[in-house]
């Protein structure tokens, strides 16, 4: 298998010219980091359902085909286990595919070659297959789509040792973090917010924010950490924003990275603040809250003034577009949750 | 070079009557019944012949060995040598083989070592031989997912310009996975140099293949994707050799996938913890038995004089000294590291597995602190 020829995260980046700051969305965003390396790396290929000529249904991989040849980019029949299952043998054979699963739903069909294979095939042959493979996935609710367009499947995927699981919440990270799962050896899940897909910086690319196993810290507060990622990091600033208005001063971690989990981070703001609550669009019960609630309690147990929260969405299939808004938990919520805890000290 | 190329020739019809190029009783085929294959060179037949007496050898040892309790489990390929041999000959060793948990002898017949391909079945490690050194995939345990992974491999080498060809063996049951119809149709619209070897082996565990397929046979399966299908005598090595060399051929030159049923049967039990006496009667299995590939082909050699007194008696010690080296391997206790269990999960180090890793060394050494 040939060495990437692409130069490492962090080394000056020869291949890609910086643009000047503009106001750039999270699909454009994605968009020239799949062209970055595509350029980089030519073991870099991409394919899955519609994302030649039409560049996907979000366009993330919009033009590509076009600059990058068919060999490079190219559709693929409509079979996801097939997609992932044929990304394997590519990565045996020295090629680092991206496939798109259209939609997280959708990614179902392909849940065994994803557990079974794409995470094992390092363990089972003693670290001699590496699988250099991304799988994206626009991922969570809150566009108005009918029903298998808006789940949430995090806590399947991080459930299953040997994935490496990422989501990016704005269009800088999105661009650094696809980059580097690109280059990681490890098999990476890179869940995209749909909600957040047209959401705005003011860029100039090529970008390299944190790595992207790191959280992040997006506000700073000292009375409660609200652990967030993806389409919730909006609402939790939000809820600090409104919350301030009561006097509250609540940081914002953007956990990036849900697997690994950034106990350090996570940890050093919760025994500054004492108070840590979880929000997910996805359902609560076995969820990857329940998981982020152990954590913290576990490690910080006595630093902790209240139980860890959880602010999620509810114990339901994905409603459909009309009701979603009831379902998917708001700045509002969250503040009422915080309510409950007894805040005298 | 794109992954799409245009179909260049029209399918072929599988014939239900399967090619044989020498029959139950040991004499070649001629006429129709060779659906124009030739039967291979005397050297190919006699390596046909020593391979499979081997693998007999090796596949009777380890069965022994699992009822000693040696091995955990053991999928016994006894009476599958034509098909197992007879494909892997076909193949180059730059080519990749896509193996299935019941392939131990085509694992064999690859070169790897009976120690590396039994330490999955013995419980060492999930799987014990370098892939990329053997241009083998781990074998697969869940069904078909093997043969998309070859149809991927296949893809890839195609578009670096390489002519390696991936074949990958299926079992009856298998057919009937949502795999192994994505991995179909993906080879055959991109037409990947890829062989699908289904094994026709009559049973998956208990369910008879009428109960798995309504199809008239496994061979054509093909006609709905647009490949080529063929059944060939599963029992016959040298028309499996025959059949499948065509198909490696064909997919070497840029003509694309090509899935072949050949048609065998399963001589033991599916594994070791398996009740065959429940779903099949002795006179079935004792028909079989008399149309043992390694009997008729070893009557056609003695029957050309291809096959000498000398030739058998070194085929035999070959066969001896591998069944010793089996009982060597498996006899020997080997250490395992527990803490290799962390060892091969990601690329990179995560904390919180290095965290758990040392809870392991810990409680370790206060066990042997404690003995
Ligand atoms: C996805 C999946 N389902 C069930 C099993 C359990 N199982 C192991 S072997 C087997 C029968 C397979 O039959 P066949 O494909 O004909 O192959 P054979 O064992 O006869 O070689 C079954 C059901 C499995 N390994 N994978």
């Amino acid at each position: 298998m040939s060495a990437p020829t692409h130069t490492a995260p962090g080394e000056a980046d020869s291949t890609v010219e910086q643009t000047a700051p503009k106001p750039t969305t999270m699909t454009a965003a994605l968009n020239q980091a799949l062209r970055d390396e595509l350029a980089a790396d030519p073991d870099v290929v991409i394919f899955g359902e519609d994302v030649g000529p039409l560049g996907g249904v979000f366009r993330i991989t919009d033009r590509l085909q076009a600059e990058f040849g068919d060999d490079r980019v190219w559709d693929s029949p409509l079979a996801e286990a097939g997609i992932i299952g044929t990304a394997i043998g590519m990565a045996m054979y020295g090629m680092r595919p991206v496939v798109e699963m259209q939609f997280d739903a959708f990614s179902f069909p392909a849940f065994e070659q994803i557990v079974s294979h794409l995470a094992k095939e390092r363990n089972r042959t003693k670290g001699r297959l590496s699988m250099p493979i991304v799988v994206r996935i626009p991922c969570a609710g809150g566009i108005g789509g009918v029903e298998h367009h808006s789940d949430s499947s995090e806590a399947y995927w991080i459930h299953t040792p040997g994935l490496t699981v990422v989501t990016p919440s704005n269009p800088a990270d999105a661009y650094s973090m696809l980059r580097e799962a690109i280059r990681s050896d490890d098999p990476v899940i890179f869940m995209e917010p749909k909600s957040r897909y047209w959401s705005k910086d003011t860029l100039s690319l090529p970008v390299q924010t944190a790595p992207m196993t790191k959280a992040s810290v997006v506000q700073e507060g000292s009375d409660v950490t609200l652990l967030s990622y993806g389409p919730t990091v909006k609402t939790a600033l939000e809820a600090a924003r409104l919350g301030e208005g009561e006097g509250l001063s609540v940081e914002v971690i953007d956990l990036r990275s849900l697997s690994p989990f950034d106990d350090e981070t996570v940890s050093a703001s919760v025994r500054k603040t004492s108070r840590a609550a979880v929000i997910h669009e996805a359902a609560q019960f076995g969820g990857y809250g329940a998981e982020v609630a152990a954590r913290v309690t576990e490690r910080n147990f006595f630093h902790l003034s209240a139980p860890v929260l959880r602010i999620t969405g509810f114990d339901i299939p994905f409603p459909s577009p009309k009701l979603e808004e009831f379902h998917l938990p708001t700045a509002e919520r969250v503040l009422a949750a915080l309510d409950t805890w007894e805040w005298e000290v | 070079m794109s992954v799409h190329i245009e179909r260049n020739e029209a399918p072929v019809l599988p014939q239900a009557t399967p090619l044989t190029l020498i029959n139950d009783t040991g004499h070649a085929v001629a006429g129709d019944g060779t659906g124009g294959f030739e039967l291979p060179e005397p050297e190919i037949l006699k390596s046909l012949y020593r391979r499979m007496v081997v693998a007999r050898r090796f596949d009777t040892q380890v069965t022994a060995l699992t009822r000693q309790g040696r091995l955990a489990t053991y999928p016994s390929a006894l009476g599958q040598e034509a098909c197992e041999i007879g494909s892997v000959m076909a193949l180059r060793t730059s080519d990749w083989l896509f193996p299935t948990y019941r392939d131990t002898i085509a694992l064999l017949t690859r070169g790897i070592s009976p120690a590396d391909i039994l330490e999955a079945f013995r419980g060492d490690w999930h799987s014990g031989y370098d892939p990329k050194a053997h241009r083998t995939a781990p074998a697969a345990t869940p069904l078909a997912t093997q043969a998309l992974h070859a149809v991927g491999l296949g893809t890839a080498a195609r578009l670096k310009g390489d002519n390696t060809v991936a074949l990958t063996f299926l079992g009856d049951g298998a057919t009937s996975e949502g795999d192994a119809h994505e991995a179909f149709n993906f080879a055959a619209v991109w037409q990947a140099p890829v062989i699908f070897m289904v094994q026709n082996n009559q049973f998956a565990i208990s369910v008879p293949l009428k109960k798995q397929t309504h199809a008239r046979m496994l061979a054509d399966k093909a006609v709905g994707y647009g490949m080529p299908g063929y059944r060939v005598d599963g029992n016959d090595a040298a028309a499996v050799y025959a059949v499948v060399s065509a198909a490696v051929e064909r997919a070497r030159s840029g003509h694309g996938p090509t899935l072949i049923e050949g048609l065998t049967y399963r001589i033991e039990a599916h594994t070791n913890s398996d009740d065959p006496s429940r779903y099949r009667s002795n006179d079935d299995v004792l028909a079989w038995k008399a149309r043992d590939p390694i009997e008729r082909l070893e009557k056609y050699l003695v029957s050309q004089n291809l096959l000498s007194e000398d030739d058998r008696s070194a085929i035999a010690a070959e066969a001896e000294s591998l069944a010793g080296d089996i009982r060597d391997a498996m006899n020997a206790e080997v250490e395992i590291d527990p803490l290799s269990l962390f060892d091969h999960v990601y690329a990179e180090p995560r904390p919180a597995l290095l965290e758990q890793r040392q809870f392991l060394a810990d409680e370790l050494s206060a066990s042997e602190d404690k003995s």
